[in-house]
């Protein structure tokens, strides 16, 4: 065999995906032949769904995820300490298995950010069919699809692992640690996320189509449509696995390689906030596996678990997998919150020069989202025919909820009072952040009343919430986070001028296009459909000229950051004068982030108090010398 | 200027809000108002409105107040704001405030739900019955059978109780003038109860995504007087034997009559226009096979068959179990040889 097909990377990789391929097709024509079934070897639906789970675990294998631990269970020679595949020279190094967390960083909010953009484009093309009522462009079966992928690329491949990105890079730096606890763990996770994003887009290609049955891909109706369905189930597995992986490395990186000194009440709030959300994804994920595995065996297999129809004696469940759905699906809305919530702290503190307001009440009201995170899961079902009793403690927790929140919000208003606000792009949209997730926030406790939800639920009301909270909530943090560290991942400064620009219309047309929507909710207008009543036209052809222009306003931040990696001025070391640990380091930081180990002697957050810092180096020269690429930074044993 | 700015921006928040609430509740926000159960939801939602305003009010005041005063004026680049790390007192207000407004809410949404789920003795059962893509109303009879009716039609200020089921996958029974839905539920029955209080007629509209025929799983509810719905339930239990044969109708209909009345139901509210292509009737619909191509050569006998039983031959590149079944009971006799002929008439 040529050492190219030998060595880990992409020749081997697409060796083994054609292996993975065959693997398939013969597992299911041995075992249907094995069982006498007729067609036994060319049932394509079967091998399709055999190949979509095995063929990404062969591409893996043949990428090089596992070949440390395959060397190390065969009982071959390991090195520990082995950094050959750490850090980046060229623009090679990012698409190789990488254990460099800042790499790593880097691969998860590019990758994140194409599947941003093609989800955008999908909605693109719903608002054009939506423009009329009737249908103009596309069929119903293709039209379901649309908003089906839209959703589940912008939640599962852009706003979960954007967040596990940006944490990637910044964390380790943020606590003064050299990497992550696994590196190799981190590098798996992030090469998931691909997988799971072409299997969702590939669906198009399907026979019968894309998937159709929303991101919540509600029994009985996901267990009967054409193949497509599948994409999704199984597309779902593997981004859920990366996200579990990615949380528990958090968790342990955060608990254990903390620098002396950093005590968690010194811990950056976006740290805590990173914590939290482990704690969520950790914690809820394995019910989102396990409701896709449901669909999954019901429709590959027959398992019947939600095979109930009248009058035909079954009894399957319907509703369980609705409760098994939005156990997770509802912590999953703070997944994609509370990240968001820490890097808003680092930029309101930084850009207000002020220390955050109420820091323990900030990091107590992340854990208590996270408690009360996991008792609100049925507000979702208050029309689904459960029990009618369950609909009223759900609706006591979810409105008790928005306490945490509004000390959040409230907290972050106390820190801008009598602060030194410097109105840069990243506290733009941290300012136009603490607006629309406010009106977010308030049509959630709306939302929150069963009598007014039984009205607007599954119409374009809810449309309009969770863009709200999930465009102008997240994606607003998304792109300050990304503006507020692009020096430092980069090396280089952003066009301040084209960063404003960008804000001011992405902030004024999101608001002209998702407004509308609890109008046009509110008067009757169901959601998830291609074809409306005529009273609804000139709303709905407002929002779509409204969503054209909020489309293109993407191309400005798009444009600005292409051309700033490349051509832009280069970045000093701490352009905001912030104090956390990440600032002390060079932009882009050293290979092993720290050339000494820091120690914290104070909070992050003391401005105004002069002379104040957060961490201090031992003096270069006690430092021991870390040849880049040769030996770790030895990890702190405090 | 400075001197007093936290007075200033109570009294711009006060009249911002005051702007807020007097828009809020005079823009009318609700599609038609037609039953018992819609003021209370309607009023809900304007206290809802008054309380939320000025919350909003108050963070956006704070927000441009502090971007207006302490805004990074040129020869500060270097200074920073006073090290405050907290309040405890403020702390403490504005966590026990908004959670005594929530728990407030909650107890008035509670009472509110009380009083539009309220059971009463006398209500009219009508059972829903939920398939891909059509409603199916039926009204028990004394006599052990049902009225049956592809629309809703209801007794105004009579108490009614829905009995929902599903024969397929979820679908959502929503009358969006009477503020209330649910779903159904296959292998469940989901109940839901209004009274009805204006005369007129609303859409009925699937709201629970339940596939291809999702946006066209319309119906109608017809909010008649009592006395007018007593006659119509009569008029549909006297031919109801009739509706098989089309034999025993009162008059016979001539061929033009019949092309006529099919055309009708071909176009008419929730017929076959919504999902068929039909360049005659001139529909666009699209979820199902486009009939100006498939009906070409067909028999009568085939194309009734292809109403009544759609999953015995299914045009290529389409699903089975898309188009309703019940188009056999939903349609009366009349109606069904009408689209026969009409079709026919069309594809030769």
């Amino acid at each position: 065999m040529p050492a190219k097909l030998r060595a880990p990377g992409w020749y081997r990789a697409g060796l083994f995906t054609a292996l993975g391929i065959a693997f398939a097709y013969l597992l299911v024509g041995v075992v249907r032949s094995a069982m006498h079934f007729p067609n036994a070897w060319d049932d394509g639906d079967a091998i399709t769904i055999v190949a979509l789970i095995g063929a990404p675990l062969f591409f893996l294998v043949g990428l090089g995820c596992f070949d440390y631990w395959f060397y190390w269970v065969s009982g071959r020679p390991t090195r520990p300490e082995d950094h050959s595949s750490h850090g980046a020279t060229s623009w090679k190094d990012y698409f190789r298995v990488n254990t460099d967390h800042k790499v790593i960083g880097v691969q998860y909010v590019c990758t994140s950010f194409f599947f941003l953009f093609v989800g955008g484009l999908l909605a693109m093309l719903m608002r054009a069919e939506l423009a009329q009522p009737g249908m103009q462009f596309v069929s119903s079966q293709q039209f379901n699809g649309l908003f089906s992928v839209h959703a589940a690329l912008l939640i599962f491949l852009f706003v979960i692992p954007v967040f596990a990105g940006l944490a990637n890079f910044v964390i380790p730096l943020m606590i003064g640690a050299p990497d992550m606890a696994f590196p190799r763990l981190n590098a798996l996770s992030f090469w998931m996320l691909p997988i799971a994003g072409l299997m969702m887009v590939g669906s198009f290609l399907a026979p019968g189509g894309s998937f159709a049955t929303g991101w919540t891909a509600y029994a009985p109706l996901s267990t009967e449509v054409p193949l497509g369905q599948l994409f999704f189930t199984i597309g779902v597995q593997f981004a859920g696995a990366s996200s579990i992986a990615t949380a528990l490395n958090f968790l342990v990186t955060i608990i254990t390689m903390r620098a002396p000194g950093m005590s968690f009440f010194r811990m950056p709030l976006l740290v805590w906030a990173n914590f939290s959300t482990s704690l969520l994804v950790v914690i809820a994920t394995p019910f989102v596996a396990a409701s896709q595995f449901f669909v999954l065996l019901d429709y590959a297999l027959g398992f019947n678990f939600f095979d109930a129809f009248v009058g035909a004696g079954k009894n399957g469940s319907v509703l369980m997998y609705q409760h098994v759905f939005w156990f997770y699906s509802h912590p999953a809305v703070y997944i994609m919150m509370l990240p968001g919530f820490g890097i808003i702290s680092e930029i309101i503190s930084v850009k207000a020069r002020k220390p955050i307001f109420g820091y323990r009440m900030m990091a107590f009201s992340l854990i208590a989202i996270v408690v009360l995170g996991f008792t609100v899961w049925a507000h979702h079902m208050f029309v689904s025919g459960m029990q009618n009793w369950i609909r009223i403690p759900m609706m006591i927790t979810t409105a008790i909820i928005a306490v945490p929140t509004g000390i959040k919000i409230f907290s972050w208003l106390a820190t801008l009072w009598r602060g030194v606000l410097h109105l840069d792009t990243p506290m733009l949209f941290a300012l136009g952040f603490l607006t629309t997730f406010t009106l977010g926030g308030i049509s959630g406790v709306m939302l929150a009343m069963i009598p007014f939800d039984i009205h607007v639920s599954d119409t374009y009301f809810i449309v309009a919430h969770i863009h709200y909270v999930l465009f102008g909530g997240s994606l607003f943090t998304i792109f300050a986070g990304v503006y507020y560290w692009f020096p430092k991942m980069t090396g280089r400064m952003y066009d301040e001028r084209l960063g404003k620009l960008h804000f001011w219309a992405t902030f004024v047309f999101f608001n002209l296009t998702f407004a509308p929507m609890h109008v046009i909710g509110v008067q009757g207008m169901p959601r998830r459909v291609a074809d409306y009543a005529e009273q609804f036209a000139g709303m709905n052809l407002a929002i779509s000229i409204m969503s054209f222009i909020l489309g293109l306003s993407m191309l400005v931040f798009l444009y600005n950051i292409v051309v700033s990696w490349r051509l832009g001025p280069r970045a000093a070391a701490n352009p905001w004068r912030a104090l956390t640990l990440e600032w002390q380091v060079s932009s882009p930081p050293p290979i092993f982030n720290f050339d000494a180990v820091p120690t914290v002697v104070g909070g992050p957050y003391e401005y105004g108090i002069p002379g104040a810092v957060h961490g201090i180096f031992e003096s270069p020269a006690e430092a021991k010398p870390t040849p880049a690429g040769s030996v770790a930074t030895a990890p702190t044993t405090e | 200027m400075r001197r007093h700015p936290i007075i200033q921006m109570v009294v711009i928040g006060a009249i911002a809000s005051a702007i807020g609430i007097v828009l809020a509740l005079w823009i009318n926000w609700f599609p038609a108002d037609a039953a018992k159960q819609d003021q209370p939801i309607d009023t809900l939602y304007d206290v809802l409105m008054i309380v939320s305003i000025p919350i909003f009010v108050l963070v956006m005041t704070v927000i441009l107040y502090s971007v207006w005063a302490f805004r990074m004026r040129p020869g500060q680049e270097n200074e920073d704001g006073p090290p405050v790390h907290g309040n405890t007192r403020l702390e403490v207000f504005w966590t026990a405030i908004p959670a005594i407004l929530l728990v407030s809410l909650c107890s008035y949404a509670y009472a509110v739900l009380n009083d539009i789920e309220t059971k009463h003795d006398n209500e009219l059962v009508v059972k829903v019955q939920a398939v891909q893509f059509a409603w199916t109303f039926s009204y028990p009879q004394a006599d052990g059978r049902a009225v049956v009716s592809s629309q809703l039609y209801l007794p105004k200020d009579q108490p009614v109780r829905f009995d929902i089921q599903s024969e397929d996958v979820l679908h959502d029974f929503w009358v969006p003038a009477f503020r209330v839905k649910i779903d159904a539920v296959p292998g469940m029955t989901t109940r839901l109860r209004v009274t009805p209080t204006k005369l007129g007629s609303y859409p009925v509209v699937c709201a629970e995504l339940c596939g291809l025929g999702h946006s066209v799983m319309r119906s109608t509810a017809h909010v008649l007087t009592p006395a007018a719905f007593n006659r119509w339930l009569a008029s549909k239990q006297a031919p109801a034997p009739a509706a098989g044969g089309g034999g025993g109708e009162a008059r016979q209909l001539s061929q033009a009559q019949l092309v006529a009345l099919g055309r009708a139901t071909f176009t008419g509210d929730g017929g076959c226009g919504a999902c068929h292509t039909l360049a005659d009737a001139g529909t666009s619909g699209t979820t199902g096979p486009d009939l100006d191509r498939v009906l070409t050569g067909q028999s009568e006998d085939e194309l009734r068959t292809d109403i009544v039983d759609p999953n015995a031959r299914i045009a290529s590149g389409y699903a089975a179990n898309i188009m309703p079944p019940n188009f056999g009971q939903t349609l009366s006799g009349q109606q069904l040889d009408g689209l026969v002929a009409y079709l026919a008439t069309v594809s030769k």
